[in-house]
């Protein structure tokens, strides 16, 4: 059969299935509401531990990072990442994954260049404009001496 | 109560985040951003300390929640110290999750395999 590659192309489109976006909504939807739902059940260990109110919500962070960072090395965090999408992408656990993937995944390149740096592919970005938009944030309100 | 409240909140703000995803194409590094940045500034116009008290980890565990630590440590630093409270403030706020992302990274690094590549 011949073809130029346009009627391929118009051919593999025909076959290829839809995006399933109600699909993976479903999936992002169970599975980061199962990992909010984990982190509550944290948060309230953490509380009747004795945690006051900021410093439980702390700690239900620094476990979750931990949890994620573990799943990460066992190779087990991208396996869910596969189903759920955004539902591990963009709970806290999802930060700590594209911390630790990169810190293991360039290992190869070294402890410097290749674990130290990589790790900050993505939490760089993050941290820059987060700190950056909070003090932002803390200039307006001494402006306007609203705090 | 709160169990169903959070896995609803963080569900939804998941789906949404997925359908975002789907029909931009969207990189994670550029979601994962735009959410801290979000987070703040619907901090700063008090949307989302509400929906903190009412849904708890299912607004502070999704990425908007690590905005809204932020934008929280820099008011009450502000309040207390002026100006160096601006600086202050967020890093502070947001330092136990920072520095158990580096710590863990690296204790997962040191202790774990590379997935094989083949």
């Amino acid at each position: 059969m011949d073809m130029t590659p346009q009627n391929y192309q118009q051919l593999v489109e025909k076959h290829c299935k839809p995006s399933p976006i109600g699909k993976d909504m479903l999936w992002a939807f169970v599975i980061g509401g199962a990992i909010c739902t984990l982190g509550q059940g944290i948060l309230d260990f953490w509380k009747a531990a004795g945690l006051d109110e900021k410093d439980a919500a702390a700690a239900t962070s620094i476990t979750l990072i931990g949890l994620s960072a573990l799943l990460t090395g066992l190779h087990v965090y991208e396996k869910l990442a596969k189903y759920a999408g955004a539902g591990t992408l963009v709970p806290i656990t999802g930060f700590s994954n594209s911390v630790a993937s990169p810190a293991l995944e360039f290992k190869s390149e070294g402890f410097i260049l290749g674990t130290g740096a990589k790790m900050f592919t993505i939490a760089g970005p993050v941290i820059v404009y987060g700190i950056s938009a909070s003090i932002v944030y803390g200039i307006i309100l001494v402006i306007f001496g609203l705090a | 109560m709160q169990y169903i409240y959070a896995f609803v909140t963080g569900g939804v703000i998941c789906a949404l985040s997925q359908l975002l995803i789907d029909k931009t194409k969207l990189t994670p590094a550029r979601i994962l951003t735009a959410y801290v940045v979000l987070g703040v500034i619907l901090t700063a116009v008090g949307i989302y300390k509400p929906l903190v008290d009412w849904a708890g980890a299912g607004a502070t565990v999704p990425l908007l929640g690590f905005g809204y630590t932020l934008a929280e440590g820099v008011k009450t630093a502000v309040s207390e110290s002026g100006l160096l409270g601006a600086f202050v403030g967020g890093a502070k706020a947001a330092a136990g999750g920072i520095s158990a992302a580096v710590f863990f990274g690296l204790l997962a690094a040191l202790l774990f395999k590379p997935a094989d590549k083949s």
